[in-house]
């Protein structure tokens, strides 16, 4: 905590900061009164879900709003200097030079027809920093700086030829090339992988204290924000709900919207989201597993044809007990979704043997395959994509039944409804279509379709990863309700280490295709059976307030 | 941007002006509606008009003209002046829709079904059959349109249905294309998947989401070519291989009009943008489908 | 790399031998014999036999697979036979009119490239919303506008009204200014929509943003990372506007009377002359599908995502 602030004028001081976006109609207020600052070689973490504003207010500070947004009122001061209303040329200057970006996608954030190395003297050679041989080397350390091996290759390659790790290194040496006051980072590891996302945010302390920079980290995880952060401002609908020093906030949050944020982020909560499993299931003899996966194995060709096959998924076993939760866990390209597309009957696997309640996969081709899949179902990753955008919330909950078109219209609406308002929807969201639904209430609709042939097995793909903090933890209170409810048994896909540790009763995880670790989850979590296990959960962002407490 | 996913799940998500077109009240829906767009309704509508009843429009006789009234410059009497037998413009103008309207329907009819069909074949079959569909489709692209219609009126003779087919013909191609690729990008969607996941057999899945789905911007192109066989079917007039003198095909207005371009200017001009406005709102329309398709 | 190509090779000889047969089918079964319309004229006097004889030198009545294996024969050694109407060698008809063609051909695409290019880049640029929705919209414009039309009123505009351009005896390249222009409209409009929509997408990258953070301006990032990823797509409507450019020069060496391949077809199919129209066709076919396989093996240089396979994994 800064404790020059009386001496030096904040880096960055942002007052009653009103933003709004013009929709084609009218203007809609995004921002409202926004006012906190930033002290030198400070990090003030803005934290948020969607649409609370935390990215506009972001893009407002460096001058780059979408062409439909607008400051309406307000000054965002630079080291006490307003610069909201700067026209675009006074800001060039500032740009890159005091205030700096580390964006959230590095797979897109890179020009993708230019050299690593171009994009990185771009900077030094738009603000006169360097020029020939000189620049050639600063471009070179730099990316040696921000920990890439080979630099002298890397200034020669494209983005497409590095990992999303890697381009994300790039970028920060771009961020820090002109060592500015600032820098915003706008959700810098939301997509990389955990191990990957842990490393990242550790080069951008490292580079902050080198060179005192300030950082204005936006992020809608509390996790991170809590590890890395010297002050928080919780923004929600574009309002600031609370602001104040990290510890205090974690500690004694004063608004009640922080207190639900602290409640439902997966990485604080010492208690488990589940209703224990009960002394039945725990004793339960060992027949009773439902799904048994055996020395599965996939195989893919390659698309360029040559070589041999790439071994996706590599000798898998596990088996689940009816009732309980099994989680699958790994980063990405570690195999998962392969593995369950082949559980629920997408995909032929190359070998091993799948056996759902009895029943063995391999054995099953067409009609028999279809009357199969009543008994397991899926639940995936993305709402918006896995509903289809023509059709009514009462269709598609209704469509499973009409496949196996045993029951008569009246009582297929009867059942639809039931499970519908089962899953918390209101009746007033039969009619509607999807894109006039919420996440939430989506991903509501997608687990009511699952639901609605009375499945033994719902294998669930991602299914809380896109969503809101607070809206996750109501879909895993409903899940959890739904397996005590009606005895289901849960295959949980998932990367949120946080979020298997919360739900689950079992765990596999998996690394480039095979099993690692595997075992109750109590066990695999307090004894990681192998190094990677133990850097996935140490890599769990928000555990530096999980000792605090 | 105004979404909030927020602890109220379960209110409704406002924003971005989502909402179906049906709950729109009358004046914002007004509002909404840029004015190109209803131009452009306007437009074509009064086209139609010309085409299934000219009489309404015009108490003139398309094909004969009228002794002493040749080349009359355009007044009061005659919107659009005369031609050089004393025809009144407008009038052949009016009875000409119907040669090129209904040849540009009957082109993209053609091209619609025969282009969705094997587009959707293609699609959803097996890689030998769709193979062999998009070879014949990259066949078809690989001989320019004109030289392509062209050479089907060499074989039908001139006149306008077969004008209407070879400049059919030449679209078919395209709407496969396009067919197919929508079809496939549909198929590869989650909800496909999750539909065959829970039960659904393929004929269900393809008939409830698959083709709903893929054709919608189908037809927002369909329009589109509409507009683009009008132009290529008044190419044909003009060029003579369409319909015969003295029938009063847009096209072939102009071609007649050449011969005076030095003293009775309103012979080609007049035709011409009548053309020109009947394509850009055809465009226009397509566009706005376009939109609502995404 | 070398699999690739020969692939790509025999992919592009498929698509000639198919549309050679497609032509074939079109213009050689067609119902007016070509032969008996021009010969049994009853002011050349033939009788009978000496048609016959006629008919016999153009095999016009061997089986029809015979016909077609030897025509096949004779496109692939650059022979297109004899145009029944002119008399003269087919080849000998198309080499003396594919200069003008040529030349009016590919002033017309540069200009069409020219007129693209700007309308696409000073709509991105300016700063008043007036100037770039007008410019927007001149592409749906000009595709709206029949080509034939188009020349028709220029002429009617510069020549007999304006009186620039002479309509009697003008001058070698003053005779091209006009049809220059009307072939480059038709052309323009597809590149420019294209463009335009190339750069509107390319502007909401992120990288764009990363660029404008550096402080780049926004005249830079428009030339130095807009630019070329917005270019590079344009190429695969290469054989779109390889058509357009066919189009127009059909109606334009029509309405300006230019001694052209695009006279010369409107002649053959008014006077059914199927010969000389199947080898526009195919040698149409041939450059349609030569442009597509230059396209195809200059992505990859264009391109570095297509130089290397895979990215690296760390």
């Amino acid at each position: 905590m800064s404790t020059s602030a009386a001496a030096s004028p904040p880096v960055l001081e942002v007052e009653n900061l009103s933003i709004s976006y013009h929709d084609g109609i009218a203007h809609h207020r995004a921002v409202h009164d926004v006012s906190f600052r930033i002290e030198p070689g400070e990090v003030v973490a803005l934290v948020g879900e969607s649409g609370s504003g935390k990215t506009t207010t972001a893009q407002s500070i460096i001058g780059l709003l979408q062409a439909n947004g607008r400051i309406d009122g307000g000054s965002i001061k630079l080291n006490g200097t307003d610069i909201a209303r700067w026209s675009d040329r006074q800001l060039d200057v500032v740009r890159g030079a005091k205030i700096s970006l580390v964006p959230q996608d590095p797979a897109s954030s890179l020009n993708p027809v230019k050299t690593i190395g171009a994009q990185v003297s771009e900077i030094l050679r738009i603000h006169g920093a360097a020029s020939g041989h000189a620049l050639e080397a600063q471009v070179i350390s730099l990316l040696e700086r921000v920990g890439l091996s080979e630099p002298a290759l890397r200034v020669r390659q494209y983005p497409h030829e590095l990992s999303g790790g890697m381009r994300q290194r790039v970028l920060i040496a771009i961020a820090v090339a002109l060592k500015p006051q600032l820098i915003i980072a706008d959700e810098p590891t939301s997509a990389l992988d955990v191990t990957v996302q842990r490393r990242i945010l550790d080069l951008i302390d490292e580079l902050r204290t080198e060179f005192g920079t300030s950082v204005l980290l936006v992020t809608h995880d509390l996790g991170v924000a809590a590890d890395r952060a010297d002050r928080l401002v919780v923004l929600q609908g574009g309002r600031v709900q609370e602001l104040g020093a990290t510890k205090i906030v974690l500690a004694a949050p004063r608004s009640a919207y922080t207190r639900q944020l602290i409640a439902d982020a997966p990485s604080f909560s010492a208690v488990a989201r589940k209703t224990p499993a009960t002394a039945r299931e725990k004793a339960a003899p060992s027949d009773n597993d439902v799904v048994i996966v055996d020395g599965l194995v996939q195989d893919f060709v390659r698309p360029d044809g040559d070589g041999k096959p790439f071994r996706a998924v590599d000798g898998l076993s596990f088996r689940v007990r009816r009732g309980t939760t099994h989680a699958i866990v790994g980063e990405s390209g570690s195999g998962k979704t392969t593995s369950i597309r082949a559980i629920v009957g997408f995909q032929k696997p190359t070998a091993g043997r799948i056996e759902i309640d009895g029943t063995d996969l391999s054995q099953l081709r067409g009609e028999t395959l279809r009357q199969f899949r009543r008994k397991i179902q899926l639940v995936y990753q993305n709402p918006y994509g896995s509903l289809d955008p023509r059709q009514t919330v009462f269709d598609i909950v209704a469509e499973p039944l009409l496949n196996f078109g045993r029951l008569a219209r009246p009582a297929r609406e009867a059942k639809a409804r039931a499970i519908l308002s089962r899953v918390g929807l209101p009746e007033a969201a039969l009619s509607r279509r999807p894109h006039a639904l919420s996440g939430g209430q989506r991903q509501r609709v997608a687990i009511a379709r699952a639901l609605v042939l009375d499945p033994d097995v719902v294998v669930l793909d991602e299914a809380v990863s896109a969503l809101d903090v607070t809206v996750q933890a109501r879909i895993l209170d409903l899940l959890d309700e739904l397996q005590h409810d009606l005895g289901l048994t849960y295959l949980f896909v998932s990367h949120d280490l946080a979020v298997v540790r919360q739900i689950s009763d079992t765990v596999s995880v998996l690394k480039d295709g095979r099993l690692v670790d595997g075992g109750a989850v109590e066990d695999v979590f307090e004894r990681p059976g192998s190094d990677y296990t133990r850097e996935l959960i140490n890599a769990i962002p928000g555990q530096n307030r999980a000792a605090l407490v | 941007m105004t979404t909030f996913d927020t602890i109220h799940d379960d209110v409704i998500a406002s924003g971005r002006g989502q909402r179906t077109g049906r709950r729109l009240s009358l004046p914002l829906l007004m509002r909404r509606l840029p004015p190109g767009l209803v131009l452009s309704w306007l437009v074509l509508g009064i086209a139609f008009l010309w085409a299934v009843a000219p009489w309404l429009f015009t108490s003139y006789n398309p094909l004969e003209g009228v002794g002493g009234e040749q080349l009359r410059r355009p007044d009061a009497g005659h919107l659009l002046g005369t031609d050089a037998l004393g025809r009144d413009l407008y009038a052949r103008i009016v009875y000409g829709a119907v040669h090129s309207l209904a040849g540009a329907f009957v082109a993209v009819a053609l091209g619609l079904v025969i282009g969705i069909g094997l587009g959707v074949v293609a699609g959803s079959v097996r890689r030998r059959l769709d193979d062999a569909i998009m070879r014949l489709v990259d066949v078809l692209l690989s001989i320019p349109p004109l030289l392509l219609s062209l050479s089907v009126i060499i074989l039908l003779g001139f006149g306008t249905v077969n004008a209407a087919i070879a400049v059919g013909l030449t679209s078919v191609a395209g709407f496969a294309r396009l067919a197919r690729s929508e079809v496939v990008r549909v198929r590869r969607s989650d909800y496909v998947e999750a539909a065959f996941g829970s039960g659904g057999t393929f004929s269900a899945v393809l008939w409830r989401h698959v083709l709903p789905n893929s054709l919608t911007s189908v037809l927002g192109i369909a329009a589109l070519q509409f507009g683009s066989a009008v132009l290529q079917i008044s190419t044909l007039g003009f060029l003579g291989y369409g319909a015969p003198p003295p029938t009063p095909e847009w096209g072939l207005l102009i071609a007649e009009g050449r011969n005076y371009i030095s003293t009775a200017w309103w012979l080609t001009t007049a035709p011409g943008v009548v053309v020109v406005l009947v394509v850009l709102a055809a465009n226009r329309v397509s566009q706005s489908f376009g939109k609502v398709a995404a | 790399m070398s699999g690739y190509l020969l692939n790509r090779l025999g992919q592009a000889l498929f698509v000639l031998w198919a549309a050679f047969t497609i032509s074939f089918v079109l213009l050689q079964a067609m119902p007016g014999d070509a032969i008996l319309i021009k010969f049994q004229n009853p002011e050349l006097g033939l009788n009978p036999q000496q048609i016959a004889n006629i008919r016999a030198s153009y095999a016009a009545d061997s089986a029809i697979w015979v016909q077609y294996v030897q025509t096949i024969g004779r496109f692939s050694t650059g022979n297109f036979g004899y145009s029944v109407q002119a008399g003269v060698p087919v080849s000998t008809m198309l080499a003396a009119h594919l200069p003008a063609t040529l030349k009016l051909a590919s002033l017309g695409f540069v200009l069409a490239a020219v007129l693209a290019v700007a309308i696409a880049f000073v709509s991105s640029l300016t700063p008043f919303a007036w100037l770039r929705g007008a410019l927007q919209s001149v592409p749906s414009l000009f595709i709206s506008i029949p080509t034939f039309w188009l020349g028709i009123m220029l002429i009617q505009i510069f020549s007999f009204r304006l009186k620039l351009v002479p309509v009697i005896n003008p001058g070698p390249w003053q005779e091209l200014i006009l049809p220059v222009v009307t072939l480059a409209v038709p052309i323009s409009a597809p590149l420019a929509q294209v463009l335009v929509r190339n750069i509107d997408d390319v502007l909401t990258r992120p990288f764009v943003a990363v660029a404008r953070a550096k402080g780049a301006t926004r005249h830079w990032v428009l030339w130095r990372h807009v630019a070329k990823n917005a270019l590079l797509p344009t190429l695969t409507i290469a054989g779109v506007l390889f058509g357009e450019l066919i189009a127009g020069a059909v109606v334009t060496e029509t309405v300006f009377g230019l001694n052209g391949i695009g006279g010369l077809t409107e002649r053959a199919v008014g006077s059914q002359d199927a010969a000389v129209l199947q080898a526009i066709v195919v040698l149409s076919a041939l450059a349609f599908v030569v442009i597509n396989l230059i396209v195809d093996l200059l992505f990859p240089v264009l391109d570095p995502r297509l130089r290397t396979k895979a990215g690296a994994t760390a």
